[in-house]
């Protein structure tokens, strides 16, 4: 049987119990519009690019906001970790929030409305979704079981209905779609106009593209897999950022038995990055990903990884053994994992809660 | 939908006819169905004659064809209830296959127009399928979609697709238990998505509106297994959830996709899911046992048709199912005999 509607009551605001992440190096006017969904939730602001700037919050939210200056002074010699000049930045937002659940969005997005015309809450949508179970052992052709309306199909076997603990609700994204550069110089007047009512988890084994635009997760089981990598100054490869974290977080979540979910909610995309910009940081990565993948989908982690850090420092040493012959990019990659776990555990001691039991 | 042509010539469309009347049910399907052929089986245990509207195209196959073509070997599999219409899958000589149940309308889509589920299954059919990777914009080949990045450039010229599922609004295809303790619940939500569903994911394939490539996986769709008390009602079977592990580990091992999604028909009210609860409900128990055999079940690399792969099935589930209960060593048996009937059909 499915859990017990939680929609019949409305959805928790949790408003001491998440954080809104937001990457910025312009300007934060997209607030306004998200206000009437935001403004009871505390914000974090990570300031990307020139420190010396001042960013303008628009009035009335509760935020702390870091600029470069805060990193390197935070985390000292283990700022390394954190990229420059890209959003991947972000990430330093979660390591230093004290909240169980994140939600992290771009400048660029914006409120999005459904068929009905109805603008939608977009965060609202991810809460359902983490507060709800996942799962990735069995497919429901109906999607997700736990949406007022749905349910499991015959023939999903019922000692799998229970699910398992939600840690990542992936969203999408109407108008500009999240597409590559070479798709974008193909196809660059094409708009995902098509809205599908669906919200589902990707199957365990299964790897995604995680897209950074529109994510939440919890925190509390999976944060520290959610690492941005290093991107932008100084490094080979930019755009891959997201991608990174959604390949690390996809392989412990299935390892420790979490779900991760994508669909709903949709935001409306609005800005169109330059796909010549984005084919120069993308192009290492086209080719490194033919390696990448197949790495991700045969690695296997030791049964005495329990925890979520565990997991991530084994992920790094498996990058720096497999990767490493593929660019010396990977061996650095490998380092920084391991700092950025480092810096979490400082920022962040004490949490040796169960993340979430290793099948 | 994209601009692909269909071959009318490629296609039978299946339909088991559990009851007597079929006129109302294809007069609704008539602006779909009248363009192709159709294979229409009697159910062998429905008693007269089946009341059949005028201006279609059809192939008539009843209790006396099935029994001649089987032969002396008509003890050995049943095509009785809903598995009459594996009869038409073995009757084709077509590439594509479209079975509907007879309580099931054409559904309108969210703007209000006709969904024609036939040319659906056949866009899904036809166009390559990607279970390596999972999209999160669903399926990359329809128009105003594509592949997302970061999704591999190696994966992206996909797979051939083995099998189309597609759902149902209003009476969805939720088991007994479920309906009856939501006896108000109905699918109203129309998910404008088709999607692969990935590759080592299992997953209940629902018998009530599927389309699938028969020349590379008919046999893989086994009437094999059959309930002591299997009934008239979806609710009273699991064949075709059998049938659907069956043909998504054969799809697996030859690397080609199962993809789920639309299109939408419209399932009417029949039955009533508490008096199907009420009748001993085996099959839920037995099908415990089953999806541990079939997550971790692995097929030798000679297996390199879908013959060889049910063949294989059929031997491994005789070998470690079979033990625990003997509905498991007929449906072995069936399995068997199933491919031998396959290829006899081939021949004719």
């Amino acid at each position: 049987m499915a859990a017990i509607q939680a929609s019949k009551s409305s959805t928790p605001l949790l408003k001491d119990e998440l954080d809104i992440v937001i990457p910025t190096i312009r300007n934060l006017d997209f607030l306004e519009m998200w206000r009437p969904f935001f403004q009871p939730y505390h914000l974090i602001i990570v300031q990307d690019g020139d420190p010396s700037k001042t960013i303008n919050v628009p009035e009335g939210f509760d935020y702390e906001l870091y600029n470069r200056n805060d990193i390197n002074k935070i985390l000292g010699p283990k700022a390394s970790c954190i990229s420059f000049k890209d959003s991947a930045c972000r990430c330093f937002g979660y390591m230093v929030s004290k909240k169980k659940y994140i939600f992290t969005i771009d400048d660029d997005c914006f409120v999005a409305k459904d068929p009905t015309g109805k603008e939608i809450n977009a965060l609202e949508q991810h809460i359902k979704n983490l507060l709800s179970p996942s799962s990735p052992f069995f497919f429901n052709t109906l999607y997700d079981p736990y949406r007022d309306g749905a349910d499991f199909v015959r023939g999903y076997p019922f000692s799998l209905r229970e699910g398992v603990p939600t840690a990542v609700s992936h969203g999408l994204w109407l108008n500009i779609p999240d597409y590559d550069a070479p798709t974008q110089l193909v196809k660059p007047r094409e708009r995902n106009t098509r809205y599908v009512d669906a919200v589902m988890t990707i199957p365990k084994g299964t790897l995604f593209p995680m897209c950074g635009m529109n994510l939440g997760f919890n925190r509390e089981l999976i944060g520290p897999a959610m690492y941005f990598g290093l991107m932008g100054d100084g490094q080979p490869i930019g755009r891959y950022d997201d991608m990174w974290a959604g390949w690390c977080t996809k392989v412990i979540c299935d390892h420790l038995g979490l779900g991760i979910k994508t669909g709903l909610p949709y935001i409306w995309h609005s800005k169109a990055s330059n796909p010549f910009v984005n084919l120069k940081k993308e192009y290492k990565g086209i080719y490194w990903q033919e390696e990448l993948i197949p790495f991700f989908q045969s690695v296997t982690l030791p049964k005495d990884c329990t925890t979520v850090q565990k997991c991530y420092l084994e992920l790094a040493k498996q990058v720096k053994a497999k990767l490493g012959k593929v660019d010396e990019y990977f061996n650095k990659l490998a380092d920084a994992m391991v700092t950025w776990i480092e810096a979490w555990d400082e920022l962040n001691p004490s949490t040796g809660l169960a993340n979430g039991s290793a099948k | 939908m994209s601009e692909i042509s269909i071959n009318c010539d490629e296609v039978d469309i299946v339909i088991g006819a559990l009851q007597l009347d079929l006129t109302s049910f294809m007069e609704e399907w008539r602006p779909v169905f009248s363009q192709f052929n159709l294979i229409i089986v009697q159910d062998p245990d429905l008693k007269g004659k089946l009341k059949i509207p005028a201006g279609f195209n059809f192939d008539l196959y009843t209790k006396s064809d099935i029994d001649g073509f089987l032969g002396s070997l008509s003890n050995a599999i049943s095509f009785s209830g809903y598995c009459c219409r594996y009869f038409g899958y073995l009757m084709s000589q077509k590439k594509y296959i479209i079975a509907i149940d007879d309580d099931c309308i054409p559904a309108k889509d969210s703007a209000g127009n006709f969904v024609d589920a036939v040319a659906q299954h056949i866009i899904n059919l036809s166009t390559p399928a990607t279970p390596f990777f999972f999209n999160t914009l669903y399926d990359p080949f329809c128009e105003g979609a594509d592949f997302v990045r970061g999704y591999p450039f190696s994966l992206r010229s996909g797979v051939d697709c083995g099998l189309s599922c597609g759902l149902w609004l209003n009476l969805a295809d939720l088991d007994a238990p479920t309906q009856a303790l939501k006896p108000e619940l109905r699918n109203n939500r129309y998910v404008d998505a088709v999607l692969t569903v990935p590759a080592r994911t299992m997953m209940p394939v629902s018998g009530i509106n599927i389309g699938f490539n028969r020349e590379l996986v008919g046999p893989a769709l086994v009437p094999a297994f059959r309930l002591a008390k299997e009934g008239n009602l979806r609710w009273e079977t699991v064949e075709d959830i059998w049938t659907g592990m069956c043909v998504k580990v054969v799809c697996d091992h030859l690397r080609l996709g199962v993809k789920s999604g639309l299109p939408y028909v419209w399932r009417k009210e029949r039955g009533n899911a508490i008096e199907s609860l009420k009748k001993e409900w085996e099959g839920v128990k037995l099908m415990e046992d089953v999806i541990p055999f079939f997550q971790s079940l692995r097929l030798s690399t000679s297996a390199g048709t879908a013959e060889d792969c049910v063949s294989e099935i059929a031997a491994t589930v005789k070998e470690q199912l079979a033990p625990a209960n003997p509905v498991f060593a007929r449906a072995a048996e069936s399995m068997v005999e199933w491919v031998t009937l396959w290829k006899r059909a081939r021949t004719r």
